[in-house]
C-alpha cells in the first residue's frame, strides 16, 4: 500500500474542507473495501479522511413509520438493533448475511452504498424500499443514486450521512450467494406498500436496478404470474460465476421465492 | 506524508506511538511487537487467520489500519490464556483434535471466543455460519465445530463457577 496523509475530522464540514483541499482524497468509514483496494494498489489516494470519529452518524431510530439509519452504522449494529428486528426483520437478516461476522463488525452501510459494488446487498434493499439518501447538502431519491459499476451520483466531496426508509407492509431479500465470496450472484429484494410492489435486483448487472416490468405486474396483482425473462440478457453479467442466461433465470426464481415468502 | 499519533492498548499494554498512516494492524503486531501468533493467510480479508479481538469481538487485522484504532483495545491469541492456563476454547481445540497444521487455529479460536461472547450456547448451524470468515484447508471443519461447541460449554461452566 502506498502511503498517504491521514486525517481525522471531528465533523462533516471539516471533512468536506479537508477533501476540497486535498489532491486525490478518499473518505474512509470502515474500510472493508477501501483498505483492501489500497493494499492491492487498485487505488492510491493522497489523503485518507477517516470519518469514523464524526459524531451522530451512527444512530438508528424509527419515527412516524420512517427508519433512519446513520451512515456510520455497521452491518452488525443494524442486524442486532432490536427496533429494526421488530419493525423490519428481513432487513436485519440481510445485514446479517453481508460478508462474515468480522467484516460486519467494521463495515458500514454508508460505505457500502457509496462504494456501489454491483453485487452488494444493501443497494437491493435501498432500491426496493422507499428510501431517501441524505448527504451533507441534499436529499437523493433511491432510484437516482446508483449510476453504474462502483458509481453513484454523489459529487466528488459529497458525504453520505444517513438513509431514511419508509417502512413497508412487507419486505424480503433473497440472494444466491457465490459460495466463496458470499457476494450475490443474483440478489432480489421485494417491498410491498399497500398495493405497490417494488422489486429490485443486485449482482446481476453492472449496477443494481429496479425490475420495472415485474414490479408493475405484481403491483396490479401480486397473485398473478409476473413476466418471465423480463430483463434482457444483454444487460446481465456473463462471467465465470454464472452466464447471463443463468442470471436471467435466477431473477425469476428468486422473485417467485420472495412472493411465496409473502403469501 | 504525515505521521499519525496513536494510543492503543494491546494485550493490556498501552502503546503511544508515531506511525506511518499505511501501517496495518497485523504488520504492527507481527513486525513491531513480534506477536506472530496472529497469522497472515490470504491477506485479502477472506481467510480469518489474522483475527484478533477488538474490544472483545473478532476483526480481521490484515484489513484495518492501525491509525483507525486510536484509543482502542486489542487482544491477540498470545494473551487469551489466563494464569498460565489455556483458555477453555484452546483446551477444547486440543481435546477435540480441532486442528491439523494449525495455521488457521489462532483465528478460529479468536473467532470462536467472539461468537460465545454473543451466543453462550451456539448450535452447530450457528457455529458453521459464524466461521464463514475462517478458512481451514486441513480438517474439513468437523472437529473445529465440535471444538467450538465444547469450548462454548466450558467457557459457560467457567463463568458460572
Amino acid at each position: 500500500m502506498y502511503t498517504f496523509n491521514y486525517h481525522v475530522p471531528k465533523n462533516v464540514n471539516e471533512a468536506i474542507t479537508i477533501f476540497k483541499d486535498s489532491e486525490e482524497p478518499k473518505y474512509l468509514a470502515g474500510g472493508m473495501t477501501l483498505v483492501a483496494s489500497m493494499k492491492q494498489r487498485l487505488i492510491s489516494p493522497t489523503d485518507v479522511i477517516d470519518i469514523k470519529k464524526i459524531k451522530n452518524l451512527d444512530n438508528i431510530e424509527i419515527n412516524n413509520n420512517i427508519l433512519k439509519i446513520g451512515a456510520l452504522c455497521t452491518h452488525d449494529q443494524i442486524a442486532k438493533d432490536s427496533n429494526v428486528l421488530k419493525a423490519l426483520e428481513n432487513f436485519s437478516f440481510l445485514a446479517n448475511g453481508i460478508g462474515d461476522p468480522a467484516v460486519r463488525k467494521i463495515g458500514t452501510i454508508g460505505g457500502s452504498l457509496s462504494n456501489s459494488d454491483p453485487a452488494a446487498d444493501w443497494p437491493a434493499a435501498v432500491l426496493a424500499l422507499k428510501t431517501n439518501i441524505f448527504t451533507n447538502n441534499r436529499t437523493i431519491k433511491n432510484e437516482d443514486f446508483f449510476t453504474g459499476m462502483f458509481e453513484t451520483c454523489l459529487e466528488e466531496n459529497e458525504l453520505l450521512t444517513s438513509v431514511e426508509i419508509e417502512l413497508p407492509d412487507f419486505f424480503n431479500y433473497i440472494k444466491f450467494p457465490n459460495p466463496a465470496s458470499k457476494y450475490a450472484v443474483v440478489g432480489v429484494s421485494i417491498a410491498i406498500y399497500e398495493k405497490e410492489v417494488r422489486v429490485s435486483v443486485t449482482g446481476a448487472s453492472h449496477t443494481p436496478f429496479m425490475a420495472k416490468e415485474i414490479s408493475e405486474a405484481l403491483s396490479s396483482n401480486i397473485n398473478s404470474d409476473f413476466p418471465k425473462k423480463s430483463v434482457p440478457m444483454d444487460d446481465l453479467n456473463n462471467d465465470i460465476h454464472a452466464s447471463a442466461e443463468y442470471r436471467q433465470n435466477l431473477i425469476d426464481v428468486l422473485t417467485k421465492q420472495l412472493i411465496n415468502s409473502y403469501s | 506524508m504525515n505521521k499519525v499519533s496513536i494510543k492503543i492498548t494491546i494485550n493490556n499494554k498501552t502503546y503511544e506511538k508515531e506511525i506511518k498512516p499505511n501501517l496495518l494492524l497485523v504488520d504492527f503486531l507481527r513486525e513491531e511487537l513480534s506477536l506472530t501468533g496472529t497469522h497472515i493467510g490470504c491477506d485479502t480479508s477472506q481467510c480469518g487467520a489474522c483475527m484478533v479481538l477488538l474490544n472483545g469481538y473478532a476483526i480481521k487485522s490484515c484489513s484495518i489500519l492501525l491509525a483507525q484504532l486510536n484509543d482502542q483495545e486489542i487482544t491477540t491469541i498470545e494473551n487469551i490464556e489466563q494464569d498460565g492456563q489455556l483458555h477453555p476454547m484452546q483446551e477444547a481445540f486440543r481435546n477435540n483434535h480441532g486442528l491439523q497444521c494449525g495455521f488457521c487455529t489462532p483465528g478460529m479460536i479468536i473467532s470462536a471466543i467472539s461468537l460465545v461472547k454473543e451466543n453462550k450456547n451456539p448450535t452447530e448451524h450457528e457455529i458453521r455460519k459464524h466461521i464463514e470468515g475462517n478458512f481451514c484447508r486441513c480438517t474439513g471443519y468437523e472437529n473445529i465445530v465440535k471444538s467450538i461447541s465444547d469450548g462454548a460449554s466450558k467457557m459457560y461452566e467457567k463463568e458460572n463457577n
